[in-house]
Order: C-alpha cells, then structure tokens, then sequence
C-alpha cells in the first residue's frame, strides 16, 4: 500500500485536469461530485496509508517512492519523489480530511455561482499543490508545491474577479508571499550550493555535520528559510495580506487561509529544523516573532467590526501560537496545535459563510445579532469552535493544544517567562475577542433576518468539525490529567522532543492559571460585551481603538516606505529608453501607413501618371538592356 | 503613293492634336472624326479597302456620333472657362516628357525590325471573311455576345430612377 | 503599292498613341479622356493593320474587326457609366470622383 503515497498528490491533479478541459460540459452535479469526489478518496486513501504506516512504527519510520527524474543537468538532479513520514503524515491527514468536508459545503455554498466548475478545479489544484508540499522528498519538489498553493490563493482570493477590489487583495497576497518566497529560494539555492544536494534529509544531514553550531552561514540559510515561512504563515512584518484576503469565498478562507495553506510555513521550519537548531538565533528569534505576531493580531481582532477579519486576524494569532512553539523547540506542539487549529479555524470560518450567505452578504457584526433562535445548529457549533479557539478547559481540544505551548513556552529550555506572559495575555485576547464575535452575532437582537436555512451539505461538516474540535484533543493528555501521549509519540518519530528546564512539576500550575485566564475571559466578553455594552464605549471612540482595527499601522507603514515610492519610479520611468523602441516601432508602422496612403488618393489622373511613369520606366529598362 | 501616305499621315496627326487640345468638346470630336477618315484614307493605302470602310462607317460613324450625342446631351459645350481653367500649359510638360520618353523607346526598339519587301498582292475582304468565319469562328460568337453584354449593361448603366419621395417629405 | 518602309508607318501609329496618351494624361474632363483612350484604341488597330499587310495575311484585318467591336461595347458603357456619374456629381470633373482614397491626410 506505501506505494500508492504517490496517488495521494496525483489525484487531486487529476481532478484538476477533468475539471479545467471538460469543465464546460460538465453539469454542476458532476462538477461538484468530480471536485470533491477527488478529494474523498484520497481522504481514504491516505486513512489507509497511514493506518498501515502506523502499524509499521516504530521499526520503518519513513517511506520513499521516486515517480520519475525532474531535472537532471550536470550536477544538479531533483527527482519527482514522495515521502512519508509521522510530520507528513499528520499533515496529509489534516488537508485531505478537513479539505474534504470543505469540499462538500462548498457544493451547497457555490451552488448558485456561476464560477461553479472553475472554483472547484482551483480547490483541486490547490489541494494538489498542498500534498506535494507536504510529501515532497526534496526542497525544489517542496519549492514546487509551495509556489502552486501560492498561486492558488491568488486564484481563489481573487475568484469573484469582476470586482476589482477581488483581484486588489489577490494582488496583494501574491506579492507579499513573494518576498517571503524569494528569500526561501534563496535559501534553498545556497543550501544547494554547499551541499550539491535538494534531498531534505540529506540537506540535514550534512548541515548538522558540516556547519558549525551559531556559524553565519547557517544562521543566513535558516533565516533566508524563515523569511519564506513568514510570507507564507503571514507571521511579521508579512501579515497584512491574511486579512484582505477574506476577499474570496468563504471555503477558501476555510481552506487556505485558516487549515492548511499558512500553515506551510509551520510545517518548513519542522522538516527543516536541523537547520534551526544549529542556528539558535533564529530559532530565537521565531519565538519572538510568533509572540510578538499573537499579541498584535489579538489587539486587532478585538475591534475589527468585519466578521471575517476577526477570523483572519485571529488566524494570525494562532499561527504566532505555532511559532512560538517552534521557536522553543517544542515541536510536537506545534503540530498539535496545527491540527486542532485546522479543525476548530474551518468550523469557524464555515460557519461564519453560512451566516454571511443567509444573510444576503452581510459581514458586519454589528448588523448581525439574534441569531442563537434563527440558526440553531450554526450557532451550536460556532459555540463550540470559539470555545475551542478560547481554550476553554478540558472539554475542548483548543485547551490541551495550547495548554501545551503555554506550558513548554515556559519550560522549555529555549523558553522564558517573558514568552509565557506574551501567551497567556493572548489567550485573554483569544478568550475577549472569540467571546465578543459570539456575543455581538448571536445575542442581543434580530438586526438582519436570515433568507433561508442552510442545506444539509452544509451543516453536517460544521458538525463533523465540532465535534473533533471536541474530542481530537484527547489523544494528547498531559501528564497532570491522563498523561497519554499518543500524538507526540508519533510525531516524536520526526521531530525531536523537547527539552525542558527542570521543574516539570508546575505544569498544573500554570494548567490552572490558563483555565483561569480563558474562563475570565470569556466572562469579561461576556459583562462588556452583552451586559452592559457601555463599559466599551469610551474604547470604542478612542484612537487607540482605531489604530488596532488598522493593523496596528503596517498596512500604512508599507504603502508609505515601500508602494508609493516604487510606484513614483514607475511613473516617472514612463517614456524610457526601452519604452521608445516599442512606441517608436508602433510610430514607424503609422508613418509609413500616411506615407503610402498618399499613393491611394482616389484620383483617376494621379493613377494614369503612376501607369504611365511605370511603363516608361520599364520599357527603357528593357531596351537598354 | 507614299506621298499621298504622308499627307494623309500629317492631317490624321494634326488634327489630333486639335482634338485633344481644344477646349470647346464638339470642336475636338469634329476634329478626332477627321483624323478618323484621315486614317481610313491611309488604309485604304494599306491594301485594306474593307476596313477603311468599316473604319468610316462605325468608328466615325458609330462611335464618334455616339460621343456627340451624349455631349449635346450633357450639354458641356458651353463650359469653355473651365475647360480654359483646367487647361494650362504648365500641365502639358510632364506628359509630353513622358511620351517623349516612350517615342525615343519607340524609334530605338524600330530600328531592329528588317525592311519591306514589296509585293502587288492585295487583300481582299473575301479572304478577310472566309478567315473570319473558318478560322476566327469562336472570337466572332464571343465578339457577339460582348456586343450583346454592352447593349444591356448600356441599357441598365444608362436608365436613371426617379427617386421618389414619400409625399409628406415632398418639398412644397 | 505603298513603298514606305514599315517603321515608319509604324512610327506613325506610335505618335498617334502617344498623342492620346497625352490627351488622356492631360485632360481633367471625362468625356475627353474617353475620347483619348478612343484615339490610342484606333492607333493599335492601325499598328495591327500595318502588320497584316507587311506580312500578308488577313488576320490583321480580322483583327481590326474585333478591335472596333470592343471598342463599340466599351464606349457605350463608359458613356452611360458619364451619364450615371454626371447626375450623380453634377460635374464631369474627373478628381471629382475619388471617394476610394485611402489616405490619411499627413
């Protein structure tokens, strides 16, 4: 069965194919059934695959299959080749399983769309892409796969392209993700300029035995690396793109902006971080970043009025929540944390779809209001991701994921007291602002009445995602409640396990602190919130308030430094040397268009005098020959 | 009877060039009809007393009563300024350059061919006929039907429609 | 019987043609360019005759006769093509009639 790894990317490109030649014949039931069909079986097909690479641990810890040689010139060869191992694994599982209930909602969600068959062939495409990232065997193979997710999110952002603003905001995001890509291959080019290899294990390999510990060329590599990750995840200063991008369909958001797609920068550092943990600089300064990105993403989702930008900006933060355990090397926990994000973020963002489509397009909160009665199951399982998302103690999957982080923040030997502060203040912001999204939508009163009920392709994958945001937190128990480890055991197949500081025992201690924090939280979202909507006014008014709902700024920072003046040297570089050969070619063509337009002035005599001429030429030609 | 040949050769060439310089049009058809006879006369010197008669009586006959007809129809006789306008010497010079070009290309590519041998055969419009109907059989029957296409293409090309106007757009 | 030697009679046909090449280069008014054009029509039918008795033969004259058909058939048409143009401009100008130009107007 380890041999069919390489139908787990090929399928979804297949699908693609179908859909983007025969997409105009196909009727939508078709369309829907192809895209997401795709998607299912390779949903099973990879639960089989990795049921029997489970059962093979912990004797064979990864599978290789090579499809076929890519490139091979002189010294340099890549190879078209998948592997498997726990780290994909976990990935695999998460894309093709939440990527398939996506699926099935977006057959309901885009029933009504024109761009049916088109939407579907990009998700396909993208779902694609996202395996050959994750299974790639060599870094230009994942290089590959990261420009196609990065395509597709252009594609998708912008799908409803006939509003500009649409294609403004895909513009955007591919643009800032290409900074952070031209860094990873930067990266990757020096990589193989020392090391004459792409194999990812080999690279480590090597890296570890030949670089020497803090040297710069390694920290140069890893940051270079870290750059890509950054655009990628929209972690600082890369982060204005995520919350623009809401542009697109809800689905994509689900999909790519919230499950798989920005966590591929998560998922570069951890096949990469033999790189990282020679390089403790940058390895620091991804905590850093992910702490410092939690924080402001969280201020800023507690006052944004857009229903999707408090998800995007909430997205944000939770990434920075998986950085952060990346940076401390608590590597298991990141992926954790990535997989029960994945769940309880698409429950979400499905979720606010649905209300936003009922309501005829309506995407402000404060337009929302009273829908706990109008859309029961919605609300349910909104609930029941957002006290996820807050972590809300041992009931929810969000808390053993986070919980993790927190604690391993802290203890762990690259953490610091000053990391763990950082994170519990976000999971306050969590708690506030997930709370006030539930309090503003679905109390208080009816603003907007919903125009139907959504359908059952719609509603059972928000219940499929509830409840795993329920219950997938239970196969990791940390010590002081089950101590059952089964995750991190076979992530720990991979990744190595992290390496404490020596007082294990205050981890129930600090357990007990963050339920306190969320469960406070969730009470001052509710007072400030519900009760007596007073308490926030003067907050409201205030600039402080405006300048958290604007990004914290950088938006502005970067139009100012960076847009304005390229776009000046644009302008003034109109009429340039290069310029005047096209506009000087064009010129030609017309002047010689009016030149010979003089011979064809419709004049009899002037036609005679060009006949007569003509022939007296010619016949003196010819007699003096 | 070569002197007759030059004479008649002179008028034919005078008179052409009254033709096409004149300014008042019935004058230049009476002057192109005499240069018509003009070159009956020199081919009826040519041994070809059959065409100098078709000569008179379609070409100057036909043809050029045509022209006078439509002319008198026209009425444009009485157009001599701008005839005198359209006419100034000045325009004359480039032509004449050109056609002097093409006379000296003429007398040049003239100069190759062998001289006459005389002989005192004439031809006769009998064998003018049996050739036509024998051998040029076919170029007659086409000769005809392009005659017939004239007469009708004449006919349709010649008739003018009343443009007729609805009688609310009728100007009072 | 004629003893003028046959470039010189064909040096005659030439100047006649060349003088309604002129006559048809120079003229501004229709009918006098179709008169010129009736000019250069009868001096190649003279040149074809000047042929057939140089070599004495028949078919110069045969010739002759199919020149002058044409040139009837053509005459009519362009004369009634004067007319049409006549009413239809009002002037027998012929730079009056040149709405085929293509130019652009530098």
């Amino acid at each position: 069965m380890i041999k069919f790894i390489a139908l787990i990317p090929a399928i979804p490109f297949l699908g693609f194919l179908i859909l983007a030649i025969f997409g105009q014949k196909l009727t939508r039931r078709s369309a829907g059934l192809i895209g997401a069909g795709s998607i299912g079986i390779v949903a099973i097909l990879t639960l089989i695959i990795g049921i029997g690479f489970i059962g093979s641990l912990p004797d064979v810890k990864s599978y290789s299959v090579v499809v076929w040689k890519w490139i091979n010139a002189g010294n340099l060869s890549a190879d078209i080749s998948f592997s498997l191992d726990s780290l994909s694994m976990v990935f695999c599982f998460v894309i093709t399983f939440v990527g398939f209930l996506i699926h099935i909602y977006s057959i309901e969600f885009m029933k009504n769309d024109e761009g049916f068959t088109r939407f579907f062939a990009y998700m396909n495409l993208f779902v694609g892409s996202m395996l050959v990232l994750v299974l790639a065997d060599n870094i230009l193979l994942m290089y590959l796969g990261w420009e196609g997710v990065g395509l597709c999110s252009y594609l998708l952002i912008g799908f409803w392209y006939k509003d500009p603003a649409n294609g403004h905001a895909a513009r955007k995001a591919f643009i800032i993700t290409r900074i952070g890509d031209t860094a990873m291959i930067i990266g990757i080019f020096i990589l193989f300029l020392n090391f004459g290899t792409f194999n990812i294990n080999e690279l480590m390999l090597q890296a570890s035995e030949k670089w020497v510990s803090g040297s710069s060329i390694a920290v140069l590599t890893a940051a270079l690396l870290l750059c890509g990750a950054l655009g990628k995840s929209a972690q600082l200063p890369l982060q204005t793109w995520l919350p623009d991008a809401m542009a697109g369909p809800s689905p994509v958001s689900a999909l790519i902006h919230a499950a798989t797609m920005v966590t591929a920068g998560v998922y570069l550092i951890a096949r990469t971080h033999v790189l990282f943990s020679i390089a403790p600089i940058v390895q620091a300064a991804i905590a850093i970043i992910g702490a410092l990105t939690l924080l402001i993403a969280g201020f800023s989702a507690l006052v944004q009025h857009d229903l999707k930008r408090i998800l995007a900006y909430s997205t944000i933060s939770q990434i920075g929540y998986m950085f952060l355990a990346l940076g401390v090397g608590a590597w298991s926990a990141a992926v954790f944390h990535f997989m029960i994000h994945a769940f309880f973020k698409a429950l979400l963002f499905l979720g606010a779809g649905i209300i936003i489509l009922v309501l005829n397009e309506e995407h402000n909160i404060f337009r929302m209001g009273g829908l706990r009665k109008k859309l029961p199951v919605v609300f349910i399982t909104f609930l029941i991701g957002s006290a996820s998302l807050s972590a809300l103690p041992f009931i929810t999957a969000g808390f053993y994921s986070k919980d993790q982080i927190l604690w391993y923040a802290y203890s762990s030997r690259n953490g610091s007291i000053l990391l763990w502060v950082a994170g519990i203040v976000g999971a306050l912001l969590t708690a506030l602002y997930s709370f006030r999204m539930i309090f503003i939508t679905f109390y208080g009163e009816t603003k907007t009445e919903p125009a139907f009920k959504p359908g059952k392709l719609m509603t059972v994958p928000l219940i499929i995602l509830a409840v795993l945001s329920l219950v997938a937190g239970f196969v990791e128990l940390p010590g002081s409640i089950g101590n059952f480890h089964l995750f991190s055991k076979l992530v720990e197949n991979t990744l190595p396990t992290v390496t404490l500081k020596s007082n294990e025992n205050l981890e129930f201690l600090f357990q007990v602190l963050s339920s306190i924090i969320a469960l406070s939280g969730i009470y001052l979202a509710y007072l400030i919130y519900y009760k007596k909507p007073a308490l926030a006014e003067p907050f409201n008014q205030s600039k402080l308030n405006k300048f958290f709902e604007k990004g914290w700024g950088f938006d502005k920072l970067y139009d100012t430094l960076i847009v304005r003046p390229i776009v000046w040297l644009s302008v003034i570089d109109k009429a340039d040397f290069f310029n005047w050969w096209s506009v000087g070619l064009s010129k030609l063509a017309l002047l010689t268009n009016q030149l010979l337009g003089i011979t064809q002035n419709g004049k009899l005599r002037w036609y005679l005098m060009s006949f007569v001429i003509g022939i007296a030429l010619i016949l003196t030609y010819m007699l003096f020959k | 009877m070569n002197v007759f040949f030059y004479i008649a050769a002179s008028v034919a060439i005078i008179s052409t060039i009254m033709a096409i310089s004149g300014r008042n049009a019935i004058h230049s058809l009476l002057y192109l009809i005499l240069s018509l006879l003009a070159i009956s006369v020199v081919f009826y010197l040519l041994d070809a007393p059959f065409v100098a008669a078709l000569e008179v009586i379609i070409y100057a006959g036909a043809i050029m009563v045509l022209f006078i007809f439509v002319t008198m129809m026209l009425n444009i006789g009485q157009e001599r300024k701008t005839e005198k306008k359209w006419l100034n010497p000045r325009m004359w010079i480039i032509p004449s350059l050109l056609a002097g070009i093409l006379l000296v290309d003429l007398i040049l590519a003239l100069k190759n061919i062998t001289t006459i041998t005389v002989t005192n055969q004439s031809i006769l419009p009998k064998q003018v006929g049996i050739s036509l109907f024998s051998t040029y059989l076919i170029a007659v029957e086409i000769a005809g039907i392009l005659l017939m296409a004239g007469v009708i293409g004449a006919y349709h090309l010649g008739s003018q429609k009343k443009k007729v106007t609805h009688r609310f757009l009728e100007k009072k | 019987m004629l003893t003028v030697p046959v470039e010189t009679q064909l040096l005659f046909a030439g100047i006649l043609f060349l003088l309604g090449l002129i006559g048809l280069l120079v003229r501004r008014n229709m009918i006098f360019m179709l008169m010129s054009i009736e000019i250069m029509f009868n001096s190649a039918g003279l040149a074809f005759i000047i042929a057939g008795t140089r070599w004495k033969q028949p078919d110069g004259q045969v010739m002759f006769i199919f020149i002058l058909a044409v040139t009837a058939v053509e005459v009519a048409i362009g004369l009634a093509l004067i007319l049409q143009v006549y009413h239809h401009y009002k002037t027998l100008d012929a730079d009056a009639v040149n709405r085929l130009n293509d130019s652009n107007n530098i």
